[in-house]
């Protein structure tokens, strides 16, 4: 089915309240005519993979500023394998390292997206990205 | 308006400020036909300040040095700190990382990965005195970033500077406690806006009464626009969130006079070069007209607005990140000229991390080269007059006045907060500007022209085991003390907060038990209650 609308949970994870960049991310991709839900703030990693599993979601997208990345993804990554959540594509957006890329996506980040990165650019890598089944 | 009939070719068919301001080819005096320059300029030190509110501005005293540091265990912090303060840096400025920030101590279960990692890790009275250690709070100026739990952190600053034999009447510095820009924007808020707003005021009366030379507040713009917000956004929210902080106080029964000198600002310097110095101007001018025709004071400290400023994070790339000492100057200059009190300069790496002490170090003295080696500081507002700078003043007062009166019109700011309405302003100003750099509208250098790849930083990596020396510094507190007194102090306050008295001695109190951060703000939470935003996408 390719008609069937792409469903995309924008999470903050963490203590931080830097909300900008989730609430554009979620604009843009509901304008580019996905399905977005916003957990709002201070979500932990359980609360996160609760909603993508209950939302049935093709894509999870974190934002974090705060530097807490390191700990918050992979706990994410395990609790959504627990869960069954094998195939859903999780991106991370915000204040990450370059140093720290490759671990994050090590545990099953797909894409990790840095500041100055176009609305247009996040859209087109989650329409490509492959279907859930 | 003398707008040409004939239209040669330009660039753009529009040309608008960073915050889509719309700009004219030329002004001139016909721009200025209603502008009384005895009454909307007038001279530096004088009403409506808008030329400044010193006669001598920097030729009197240059603005503060004040460099935003915190990163790790308090003992990491006051390594930082005192290298600042021997290379020139003239007063200290703390970040607090998130736990703290949102009260809970380092050993709490949504601690985890935050601790120490964007400021300086602080759970009680103990962290306070290691981050202080051999500064002398009598005569070196701190800021304070922090919010919901501010007034535990003064407590435990106070506590310090009593322990040093620091004069509390004399000391000065600044707590940010600005709780109306949390739900506005930055959303590090723990209770509900009344019950904050009472902590907030309660520290007023506190400071008006002990600490009479303290900033009690640093009323923020900063995050505000951070968020995305317009400048006229900025200046307009900033500005009604004061004036609610003084209503807020004349309804506690305190002295316009007495408490209003303790409240200064802080705003944000964005790219737009002239957008940024009308906005300055443009806030004294209005905050004189509030406090002289709203509440009516006639006492100079509580007319002239003073102000922070703090170079534009949001406007650093992490592309080409040497361009950011750029832009950070460009953005610093514009602050000086604005007539700012302190300034803070971002540094090169901040959009990867927090800054090492080689960016820090260069953004100190990107300020030292401003004072010191271009000559804008040889005479007081050296653009007033400009017919530009003039129009574009009047032009930003007037955008900020039509969105003060609709927010009164709403029942002043915490009632427009409840309706979300500057949050949504400040989502669509945000998503509009967002866009305009996707088009391409808004060139950005590095990130969306003039792309090349570059090689990545050096940047601050913090010990994780930041996490760990905090954890064991608590267990020894908590094994330490005495357990019957801190939980008896804690009673108290908690009973406090259930009445109407000042909570400020209970929080004292407390802190001096060495009750801890998470341990105090609990003992608030049970009382007051969480606070959940109505989450707008």
């Amino acid at each position: 089915m390719t008609d069937k609308r792409i469903r995309v949970l924008i999470a903050k994870p963490g203590l931080d309240g830097h909300d900008r960049g989730a609430k554009i991310i979620a604009r843009a991709l509901r304008d580019a005519g996905m399905e977005v839900i916003y957990t709002g703030l201070r979500q932990t990693p359980e609360m996160i993979a609760s909603a993508a599993v209950q939302e049935d979601v093709d894509v999870v997208g974190l934002s974090i500023l705060s530097g807490a990345h390191n700990t918050l993804c992979p706990q994410l990554m395990k609790l959504l394998h627990e869960k069954g959540m094998h195939d859903v594509t999780v991106l991370v957006g915000g204040i990450i390292p370059e140093a720290d890329i490759p671990a994050l996506k090590q545990s099953g980040i797909a894409a990790v997206f840095l500041p100055g990165t176009s609305t247009q650019d996040i859209i087109a890598f989650i329409q490509a990205r492959p279907v859930r089944t | 308006m003398s707008a040409p009939t004939r239209k040669p070719p330009e660039r753009l068919s529009d040309f608008t400020t960073v915050s889509g301001y719309p700009i004219r080819r030329l002004y001139t005096e016909a721009d200025l036909s209603h502008w009384d320059p005895a009454r909307d300029l007038s001279l530096p030190g004088e009403p409506p300040y808008t030329r400044g509110i010193h006669s001598t501005m920097y030729r009197g005293r240059l603005w503060t040095m004040r460099q935003f540091a915190g990163f790790g265990a308090a003992e990491d912090t006051n390594h930082r700190f005192r290298y600042l303060l021997a290379h020139g840096q003239t007063g200290l400025s703390t970040a607090f990382d998130l736990p703290t920030l949102m009260g809970y101590d380092s050993d709490h279960a949504l601690a985890e990965g935050e601790v120490g990692k964007c400021g300086v890790a602080i759970s009680s009275l103990a962290d306070m005195e290691v981050l202080f250690d051999q500064i002398p709070l009598a005569d070196v100026t701190t800021s304070m970033t922090i919010n919901s739990p501010a007034a535990v952190i003064w407590a435990m600053y106070l506590a310090v500077a009593e322990k040093q034999g620091a004069d509390w009447k004399t000391m000065s510095g600044t707590l940010q406690n600005d709780i109306l820009k949390e739900y506005i924007a930055q959303k590090e808020y723990i209770y509900p806006p009344e019950p904050s707003m009472r902590l907030v005021i309660d520290t007023f009366e506190f400071g008006m009464k002990h600490t009479p030379k303290f900033n009690v507040i640093s009323i923020s713009g900063y995050h505000i626009r951070e968020a995305g917000s317009t400048a006229i956004q900025e200046l307009a929210f900033t500005l009604r969130d004061g004036m609610e902080y003084v209503e807020w106080g004349i309804r506690r029964g305190l002295p316009v006079d007495e408490f209003v000198p303790q409240l200064s600002f802080f705003f944000n310097a964005q790219n737009d070069f002239f957008e940024e110095i009308a906005k300055y101007r443009a806030a004294r001018r209005i905050w004189y007209k509030a406090m002289s025709e709203r509440y009516k004071s006639t006492n100079p400290r509580c007319l002239a607005l003073r102000f922070h400023t703090q170079t534009a994070g949001c406007s650093l790339t992490a592309q080409q990140p040497m361009n950011n000492v750029v832009r950070t100057a460009i953005q610093a200059l514009a602050g000086v000229l604005g007539g700012t009190q302190s300034l803070h300069t971002n540094s090169l790496d901040e959009a990867w991390a927090l800054p090492t002490e080689f960016a820090a170090t260069l953004a100190l003295r990107t300020q030292q080269i401003i004072a010191h080696e271009t000559g804008v500081t040889n005479t007081v507002d050296p653009l007033g007059g400009s017919y530009f700078v003039e129009t574009l003043t009047n032009e930003v007062e007037q955008g900020a006045w039509d969105y003060i009166r609709r927010i009164d019109s709403m029942g002043g700011m915490v009632a427009a907060i409840e309706k979300s309405y500057p949050q949504r302003e400040i989502a669509e100003a945000s998503y509009r500007y967002q866009m305009s750099v996707d088009k391409k509208e808004k060139i950005i250098v590095g990130v969306n022209d003039y792309v090349t790849q570059g090689k990545p930083l050096e940047i601050l990596h913090i010990d994780e085991t930041v996490a760990h020396r905090q954890a064991a510094r608590l267990a020894k507190l908590r094994n330490d003390r005495s357990s019957a007194e801190v939980d008896r102090r804690l009673d108290a306050l908690r009973k406090a907060a259930q009445g109407s008295a000042n909570l400020m001695p209970f929080i004292y109190d407390a802190v001096k038990s060495y009750a801890t951060l998470g341990e105090i703000c609990d003992s608030l939470r049970a009382v007051f209650g969480p606070y959940e935003e109505v989450a707008i996408t």
